[in-house]
C-alpha cells in the first residue's frame, strides 16, 4: 500500500469534505493502537474467550473421496461466535472506536451478518447501534433484523435505490455525515475510502495466520491453494492475506455470477465490471457506460454488491490472485451438496467458494490440498435457498 | 476575470441547483431560462447519478426521476450548448466523480468546456484526490470547485488557499435538504477562509427561504439553493418554470438587497 491508502491506482479516499477529518482521525487512532500491545491483548482475548477462536481447520474427508481430487479443508468461520467472520473486524473496530471515545456504532449490513456482529460489538461494548439494510435485504433475511433487534440495536430499513447493499452503504454514509463526534462507522468489508480497506483486512487477516499455522501442524506444507468468495471481498482478503508473498499458492476468489455473467442479474465485479469511483474507493464496479452503478443482482444477500474491495482490483490487475464467477444455481447446488456431504449447512456466500473448489479440487491429485474458507454459517439461508427450489417454508 | 468571478462583482450572489432532466431536458432548459431572468448569477446543473451519496431524499429523488427518464451524460451536454447560446451568467455542473471518470475524465472535461461549462463540483471528490481533476480541469479552462464543511477546521486554510471559481461553504453537517436552523458558526469559517484567499464563498445546504438566503449572504459572498428548488420542481414537474422562477426571483431579490 502506497500513500492515501492506495493499492496500485486502486483505493483513496473519494468522500465529502465533511468526513474527511474523521478518517484522518480513525487512521491517526488505528496507526496509534495497531502495534499497541494493551490493545493487541485486549483483542486476542476477544477473539479467544468471546468470539471462539482460533476457528477450526477441518479436513472434509468425505467431500474430498467423493471428489476424487485434492484434499479439501475448510476454514470454519461459520463457528465463530454470531456464525460469520465479520465478528473478527466488528471487534476490533469496536475496541479502536471505544479507545477513541466514540459512544456509538453504525453499519450497513446485506445478508445481516455485518449487522449481527456490529450490534453483539455493541452490547457487548455497551455502546448505541444503529444498522442500514436494503429493505429487499430485510425480507430476505428477517431472521437477522430480529437477532440485531434481540441485541438492542435499531434496524433501518433503506427503500432508496435497489434496496440493497450498496444502498445500505450509501445511508450509512449519509447518517456519518450528519453526526460524527460520537459515532464510528463500522464499515463491514475491505472496502470504502482509507483507512478502511487496511483496517478491515489488518483485523480480518488472523484468518489466514491461522490457516498457515494449521496447515503447517496439519500437512506440514502450505496449501495448494486458498479459496473465499468475494462480495467486498473481507473474508477473502483476511483469507489470501497472510498467502501473498507465498507465490506458489494460488488465491482464488468467487464472485457471485447470479444468473450468469452474460445476463444482467450478475454481481461478479472483476468479470463484467470496469473502473471507477464509488463508496469512497477507485476500484472496478459494476456500471452502465455512463458510469450509472448497476442494479445488481444474486441470491446471496452478502455477495450482491456493485464493487469490490480496492486490493483485490490490485491483486487482480497484478494476476496475484484470479476472480472466478459462480452463479446462483453453482452455489445452491453446493449448499446442498455439502450440507448432505459434510453435515454442514453453509452460508450461501461461502456456498460460492465451495462450488467453485468442488470443481478445481478435482483437477489437482490427491497430494494437494486446498483451503475453502467457510465464512459463515447457512440457517439464515435455509428459507432463501428453498424458495429457490420452488419450496416456501415459514421462517 | 473568469465568469464565475463576475457572477460575486459588487454584488452577493444568488446561486440555485437544479437537477437536469427532472422531469426531463426541455423543462429543465426553461427553469434555467427563466432562473437567469429571475437573477440567478450563476446556475449549478446536477448531472444525475444512480448514488449521490452527499444528497438527502429531495435531491436523490430528483436523480432517480431523471435517470428513470434515461437523461445521459451526453444529452446534457447538448443542453448545455443550447443554453449557453442565450445565456452569460456562469453554469457549473456539480456532480459525482464516477459520473466523469467513468466517461473519461479527459473527455469529459473537453466536452463541458466545449458546450460551456464553467466549473465542476464534485462533493465525493475531497482535497486530497483533487489532482486527478484539477489538472484536466486547468487544461480545459474550467474552476474545479472547492468546498468546506464544518468539519473540515485545521484544512480550511490549505483548502481555500488552493481554491479556486469559489468555495463552496457546506452550512451544516449531513446531506443535501432544507433545515428550519443552521447553527454553524459560518462567520469564523469565511475569516478564516478570508486569511487565505480572496475567492468568493457562497454558503449551500439546508438554505430554503428568502430569509435564510439573505442572511447567509449577510456573512458570505452569496447563498445556494438546491432542494427547496428541486423539491418544487417534483411536485410541479413539467409546469415547474412558472413557481420556480418566482420562487428564484424571491431568493435572488433577498440576498441582493444584501449590501456588499
Amino acid at each position: 500500500m502506497t500513500g492515501n491508502g492506495r493499492f496500485g491506482i486502486h483505493g483513496g479516499q473519494y468522500i465529502p469534505e465533511t468526513l474527511m477529518n474523521a478518517v484522518i482521525e480513525l487512521e491517526e487512532a488505528y496507526n496509534r493502537y495497531k502495534d499497541d500491545p494493551v490493545f493487541n491483548q485486549e483483542l486476542t482475548e476477544l477473539f479467544n474467550d468471546y468470539a471462539g477462536r482460533p476457528s477450526r481447520l477441518y479436513y472434509a474427508k468425505r467431500m474430498t473421496e467423493d471428489l476424487g481430487g485434492a484434499k479439501i479443508y475448510f476454514k470454519r468461520e461459520d463457528l465463530n461466535h454470531t456464525g460469520a467472520h465479520k465478528i473478527n473486524n466488528v471487534l476490533g473496530q469496536a475496541l479502536l472506536a471505544k479507545k477513541m471515545g466514540k459512544t456509538r456504532l453504525i453499519a450497513e449490513t446485506g445478508a445481516g451478518q455485518h449487522g449481527v456482529a456490529t450490534a453483539t460489538a455493541a452490547a457487548l461494548f455497551g455502546m448505541e447501534c444503529v444498522v442500514f439494510m436494503g429493505e429487499e435485504d430485510t425480507k430476505r433475511q428477517a431472521l437477522n433484523v430480529y437477532r440485531m433487534k434481540l441485541l438492542g440495536a435499531d434496524v433501518v430499513p433503506v427503500t432508496t435505490g435497489t434496496a440493497t447493499l450498496k444502498d445500505a452503504v450509501s445511508q450509512a454514509m449519509r447518517e456519518w455525515t450528519a453526526r460524527i463526534s460520537d459515532t464510528h462507522y463500522c464499515l463491514g468489508s475491505v472496502m470504502g475510502p482509507h483507512p478502511f480497506p487496511t483496517i478491515v483486512r489488518d483485523f480480518q487477516a488472523v484468518i489466514s495466520k491461522e490457516i498457515k499455522e494449521q496447515m503447517r501442524q496439519a500437512e506440514g506444507k502450505l496449501p495448494d491453494a486458498v479459496i473465499a468468495c468475494v462480495g467486498g471481498g473481507s473474508n477473502a482478503i483476511g483469507s489470501f492475506y497472510h498467502f501473498i508473498n507465498d507465490l506458489e499458492v494460488k488465491l482464488i476468489g468467487c464472485e457471485a455470477a447470479g444468473r450468469g455473467i452474460d445476463t444482467f442479474e450478475t454481481a461478479a465485479t472483476i468479470n463484467t465490471g470496469r473502473l471507477g469511483i464509488f463508496h469512497g474507493m477507485k476500484s472496478y464496479f459494476c456500471q452502465d457506460k455512463y458510469g450509472q452503478i448497476a442494479p445488481v443482482y444474486s441470491i446471496s444477500a452478502g455477495l450482491d454488491y456493485p464493487g469490490i474491495g480496492p486490493e483485490h482490483a490490485y491483486l487482480h490487475d497484478i494476476g496475484r490472485a484470479e476472480y472466478v464467477a459462480v452463479t446462483d444455481e453453482e452455489a445452491v447446488n453446493a449448499f446442498e451438496y455439502v450440507a448432505r456431504m459434510e453435515g454442514i449447512i453453509v452460508a450461501i456466500e461461502s456456498a460460492h467458494a465451495l462450488a467453485y473448489a468442488m470443481n478445481y479440487s478435482k483437477v489437482l491429485s490427491a497430494d494437494q490440498c486446498v483451503v475453502v474458507t467457510v465464512s459463515g454459517r447457512g440457517d439464515k439461508d435455509c428459507a432463501s435457498v428453498a424458495r429457490y427450489r420452488g419450496e416456501e417454508i415459514g421462517e | 476575470m473568469s465568469r464565475i468571478r463576475n457572477a460575486f462583482s459588487g454584488k452577493k450572489a444568488f446561486i440555485p441547483f437544479i437537477t437536469c432532466g427532472d422531469p426531463d431536458l426541455s423543462t429543465t432548459e426553461e427553469i434555467v431560462l427563466a432562473a437567469a431572468e429571475a437573477g440567478a448569477d450563476l446556475i449549478e446543473l446536477g448531472i444525475p447519478f444512480s448514488d449521490p451519496t452527499a444528497e438527502g431524499p429531495v435531491i436523490m429523488a430528483a436523480d432517480e426521476r431523471a435517470l428513470k427518464n434515461g437523461v445521459t451524460t451526453d444529452q446534457i451536454f447538448e443542453l448545455v450548448k443550447r443554453l449557453r447560446s442565450r445565456l452569460d451568467i456562469p453554469l457549473v455542473f456539480m456532480t459525482y466523480a464516477n459520473v466523469v471518470y467513468s466517461y473519461g475524465s479527459e473527455r469529459f472535461l473537453e466536452n463541458a468546456a466545449q458546450a460551456g461549462i464553467d466549473g465542476l463540483i464534485l462533493p465525493d471528490v475531497p482535497y486530497e484526490e483533487k489532482e486527478e481533476f484539477h489538472a484536466l480541469c486547468q487544461q480545459y479552462e474550467l474552476d474545479l470547485i472547492s468546498m468546506i464543511a464544518p468539519t473540515s477546521e485545521n484544512r480550511i486554510a490549505r483548502i481555500a488557499s488552493e481554491a479556486e471559481g469559489f468555495l463552496y461553504i457546506v452550512s451544516s453537517l449531513g446531506v443535501t435538504g432544507m433545515r428550519a436552523d443552521i447553527s454553524t458558526d459560518i462567520g469564523s469559517m469565511v475569516k478564516l477562509v478570508r486569511e487565505n484567499t480572496d475567492i468568493p464563498c457562497a454558503v449551500g445546504f439546508g438554505i430554503s427561504s428568502p430569509e435564510q438566503a439573505a442572511a447567509m449572504a449577510e456573512i458570505s459572498d452569496g447563498a445556494i439553493v438546491g432542494s427547496a428548488i428541486v423539491s418544487m420542481i417534483g411536485t410541479y414537474g413539467k409546469d415547474a418554470a412558472g413557481p420556480v422562477s418566482e420562487f428564484i426571483r424571491s431568493l435572488a431579490d433577498a440576498v441582493h438587497a444584501v449590501k456588499g
